[in-house]
């Protein structure tokens, strides 16, 4: 018989900072290995890939097994082209931040798969329901860089009017709806939008996305209820990036299973994924999204990454994990990876790669300079302040009218 | 951030920050009682976004200082259970403005665990919280939101606006049998990134003492007009104080130190003495701790030598960009401009 000794359990990281980083006990299976079900198939059938991991890249950049999507020279170019022209983004606005432009910036570092091979997967009138870490998606939909950038810099162009921090994008016409603050509330929203397209007939579907540490809130649990039981045309993603800002993913619950496996309790097939493998997270979007459409419901994914900077401008990963922590990730990094794969293709060099790495960061400088013109946190024209009172509600009741006058606006 | 005119701390070898003087009074008060212990995001390594527990992981273990998962709903419901069962939990939830997803943990349990048990089970747990904007943060980042707490039957609701204060208030709210919400407001923090307003980062005993729940203290005094501020907006005060007597007025500035209770006879005996009020809160206008202090006042049948007026947001979210947040936000202008169409109608 077992003993009376109840116990609290604090989960710990492998590692801190000052300490060698280890990562081995991170099991990486090799690319290929794990098989890809009919898309019609019996969840109850595939339990298993809920604690698999599908690879399609291996060590050597060779696309490897089932899940291989067969994509076309011009299909990975544009998926190159839009990481890289996300981490590029990325690095100015970090830099701009910095020179005191804007107040705050996140980047997507090291993820930059999660968003860019989703977004080319899905059609482009799919409605996206992001954190603030897939701005890769409204990259790989050719939203203008300018419109993002005015968002970020708040100035008179902004289409969130001044109101909303940098990086909380929303685009209508994008598909890339709102960012909250508070965590997990996207996941709700977009299992009530695939509701009711699904009502409507509609061939579109809904995907969100959600990091690790929020799946802990209780909005992802109701939206997974909530897509189970309606059978919403739903891509429910979990973004396992390892870390959410210093607490590490044991305390988010990812000690004793995966958290794709959170989904089987639901009734819905769930997969795990390499995150950083470009081709993998393209195939497994694209296999779920094609169950979605034809009216076979929800489907979880877990992308595996690794946040590979800080959670924002914000916070000093150093303080609570070892710096050197991103080097030995086993999975690599997105970029590189696909790169290697085209260049053994036949399809891609080194020197291409360094003319389009150079091309990228000339239109992300000329974007930032015509972004910059139309004004900047610091300096340069603005919304004009009197229209905060707008938009309140959809027509300004008169206590706003005049508070509005008090406030000599 | 805005900058301090005047600077009154007095000049001291041990200078403590809002941050700094709160999680001295938490790590005092666990090792004094071992019933207290801390749960939140960030808390534990990080020691707290906003530095409330800077240090207390190492002395005190993971067990008492736990960091939780991302479940507001779950980590306060839990600390409502932990103090039905004789602990003390402190619980930190980064934003007040996140409080919205666990709401019902705290307005409906935490509050009414007392009143429902038939005073069986009390809820002897402190929430603490940041509130506030300035720094560009928005509006679901910015709130203060202190009159939605006030209004709650069952909790208390304690506003420091300095170092000395912060630290007896938490050890009054860690001592007291209620479920009690410590709201820390960022401008006061001392965090480097955030910018603080020096008169917060003042002087404070090493030792145990405490700062009573529910008494405001008459940080300058006057003859004139009454300005009333709590948190942030008590700087404001003082400032607009400070231009106001080279004006040649005498504004007494009352912090209210906590809002549940409120100290409403401090507030009537300065109003009688001066006979004209301006409050000074950090809200949203409507329904606010203007309203109530004003009406305090006018329903004790104090006579007034003007109306009396009360600044605070209009009704709008906080925006992000600062040309607009600076609209919104009370600040030592605006509150000198108030105050003198009070004093020179």
């Amino acid at each position: 018989m077992l003993k009376n000794s109840s116990r609290l359990h604090i989960p710990e990281p492998g590692c801190r900072p000052g300490e060698t980083p280890d990562m081995s006990h991170i099991t990486v299976p090799p690319a290929g290995e794990v098989r890809r079900p009919a898309e019609d198939v019996d969840p109850a059938e595939i339990r298993d890939l809920a604690w698999a991991l599908i690879r399609v890249l291996d060590d050597g950049g060779n696309p490897v097994g089932d899940w291989n999507p067969g994509l076309s020279a011009d299909a990975l170019e544009k998926g190159l082209r839009a990481m890289m022209l996300t981490r590029a983004y990325d690095a100015r606005m970090v830099r701009v931040q910095r020179q005191g432009k804007t107040s705050f910036y996140m980047k997507s570092t090291g993820e930059e798969a999660v968003a860019v091979a989703a977004a080319l997967a899905l059609e482009y009138g799919d409605m996206c329901f992001p954190t603030y870490r897939q701005q890769g998606l409204l990259v790989a939909r050719d939203w203008p860089l300018v419109d993002m950038m005015n968002q970020v810099y708040s100035n008179s162009r902004d289409r969130l009017k001044g109101r909303q921090m940098p990086v909380f994008y929303s685009s209508r016409e994008a598909g890339f709806f709102s960012i909250s603050g508070n965590l997990g509330t996207q996941y709700s929203q977009a299992v009530g939008w695939a509701m009711a397209s699904a009502a409507d007939s509609d061939s579109r579907i809904a995907a969100a996305w959600i990091g690790e540490g929020a799946t802990a809130e209780g909005d992802f649990h109701h939206a997974l209820t909530f897509a189970s039981v309606y059978q919403a045309p739903v891509v429910l993603n979990i973004v396992n990036n390892q870390w959410a800002i210093s607490s590490f993913s044991g305390i988010a619950g990812g000690e004793r299973t995966t958290f794709a496996s959170r989904g089987l309790g639901y009734g819905i097939p769930s997969l795990r994924v390499d995150g950083n493998d470009f081709l993998a997270v393209y195939a497994v979007t694209r296999w779920a999204a094609n169950r979605a459409r034809s009216g076979l419901g929800p489907t979880v994914i877990e992308l595996f990454t690794y946040r590979a900077e800080g959670h924002s401008t914000s916070d000093d990963p150093s303080k609570y994990r070892p710096g050197t922590e991103a080097a030995v990730w086993p999975l690599g990094d997105p970029i590189e990876r696909l790169k290697a794969h085209m260049i053994g293709a036949g399809l891609w060099s080194e020197d291409q790669h360094a003319a389009l790495e150079r091309e990228l960061e000339e239109v992300v400088r000329a974007a930032g300079k015509e972004s910059e013109s139309y004004g900047t946190l610091k300096e340069g024209a603005r919304i004009p302040a009197s229209t905060m009172f707008d938009d309140v509600y959809k027509e300004m009741p008169p206590h706003l009218v005049e508070q509005r006058k008090q406030a000599g606006l | 951030m805005s900058s301090p005119e005047t600077i009154t701390a007095p000049r001291s070898a041990r200078r403590l920050t809002i941050a700094r003087a709160i999680s001295e009074a938490i790590g005092q008060e666990m090792e004094r009682d071992p019933a207290v212990l801390v749960m939140g995001e960030d808390i534990g390594k990080l020691g707290g976004v906003f530095g409330t527990t800077t240090g207390l992981l190492e002395k005190f273990g993971a067990e008492r200082v736990r960091d939780t998962p991302i479940s507001e709903t779950a980590f306060i419901g839990a600390a409502v259970g932990l103090a039905a069962s004789g602990m003390r939990p402190i619980v930190e939830l980064m934003f007040v403005d996140f409080f919205g997803v666990c709401m019902d943990a705290i307005y409906n349990l935490a509050a009414k665990q007392s009143y429902f048990s038939g005073g069986q089970v009390t809820c002897p747990m402190v929430l603490m919280t940041s509130v506030g904007g300035g720094y560009g943060d928005a509006g679901q980042h910015s709130q203060t939101l202190y009159a939605t707490f006030g209004h709650l039957p069952g909790l208390k609701v304690v506003i420091p606006s300095n170092a000395h204060d912060a630290k007896g208030l938490m050890l009054a709210a860690i001592r007291d049998p209620n479920p009690v919400i410590f709201m820390y407001h960022k401008a006061l923090q001392g965090m480097g990134w955030l910018g603080t307003v020096q008169r917060s980062i003042t002087d404070a005993p090493e030792g145990d003492y405490v700062v009573p729940l529910g008494k405001a203290a008459i940080v300058r005094e006057g003859s004139d007009i009454t300005l009333v501020g709590l948190g942030l907006s008590v700087h404001h005060a003082l400032d607009a104080a400070a231009r106001l007597e080279k004006q040649g007025h005498s504004a007494e500035v009352i912090d209210l130190r906590s809002i549940a209770p409120l100290d409403r006879e401090t507030v009537r005996a300065s109003v009688r003495k001066t006979g004209r009020l301006l409050v000074v809160d950090d809200d949203y206008m409507s329904y606010g701790v203007g309203a109530e202090i004003i009406a305090s006042v006018c329903e004790a049948g104090i006579p007034l030598r003007a109306a009396p007026r009360r600044i605070a947001h209009p009704d709008i979210p906080v925006p992000f960009t600062p040309v607009m947040e600076h609209f919104v936000l009370p600040d030592a202008d605006k509150v000198a401009a108030a105050a003198l169409t009070i004093l020179e109608p």
